[in-house]
């Protein structure tokens, strides 16, 4: 069950410099378990407390995971995930 | 420091009086490694809010394939402020994902005026910058 993962600018000092990088699972959360045991800290950059870090947005093919289970995400062989950073922000609550 | 042409700047400023009161966000590609912004994509703001930005995330997608296919890369990340001033808040500096990017605010809080600033965001450390703004004689010199 191999998938290929796309990896944004900003997680790359993470990765050696790879912007694309092969990885295994048969779910999103078994695939992040692989990138982070070939790439150490990788997966603290994309799960946090058990769910999708809010910094990153994580697709499959063209789903974004958030509406398809998240972590519980099946992958069949030959899947494309893309990692992006969310872009996000703003002026927050009035203070 | 950002260069940027005039029209860019007005295109800019109208998208975030035009969504006023909710925050307005887009980005300019750029030829990747070039520094200079050339495509302005006005984007989505998904959260339709006067204190909070996010990108719609399919749109998002399809505007980075787009980039990669003619080789681009983000050169400015734009949003509005509404109601304070252009500089970026702790939300925005958590969430700085780009770190070859300007980062431009625009304050639209007073009717009549605008700010519009300029930053890079690495690492969590936040560093205002110049804007230079080009008029369209010089844009295409």
């Amino acid at each position: 069950m191999s998938v290929t993962v796309s990896v944004p600018t900003i997680l790359r000092p993470t990765t050696k410099g790879e912007k694309s990088l092969t990885a295994e699972g048969s779910t999103l959360a078994q695939l992040i378990s692989d990138l982070d045991a070939q790439y150490s800290g990788l997966g603290d950059r994309l799960v946090k407390d058990g769910s999708l870090h809010r910094f990153v947005n994580i697709y499959v093919n063209d789903e974004d995971v958030r509406f398809t289970g998240g972590l519980d995400t099946a992958l069949a062989d030959g899947d494309q995930v893309t990692i992006l950073p969310a872009v996000a922000g703003g002026a927050g609550p009035a203070s | 420091m950002l260069k940027i042409p005039g029209e860019m700047v007005d295109a800019i400023v109208a998208h975030a009086r035009a969504d006023h009161p909710d925050e307005a966000c887009g980005i300019i590609a750029g030829p990747a490694g070039s520094d200079t912004p050339t495509r302005l994509i006005p984007m989505t703001n998904a959260e339709r809010s006067p204190t909070f930005y996010r990108f719609d995330s399919l749109e998002q997608l399809k505007l980075y394939r787009e980039m990669d296919e003619r080789d681009e890369e983000v050169i400015v990340v734009y949003h509005s402020h509404t109601a304070t001033e252009a500089y970026p808040s702790r939300t925005d500096i958590s969430y700085a994902g780009e770190p070859q990017a300007h980062y431009v605010l625009v304050s639209t809080r007073e009717p009549a005026t605008h700010e519009f600033r300029s930053y890079r965001i690495v690492d969590g450390v936040v560093t205002e910058e110049d804007v230079d703004i080009l008029q369209r004689e010089e844009a295409f010199r």
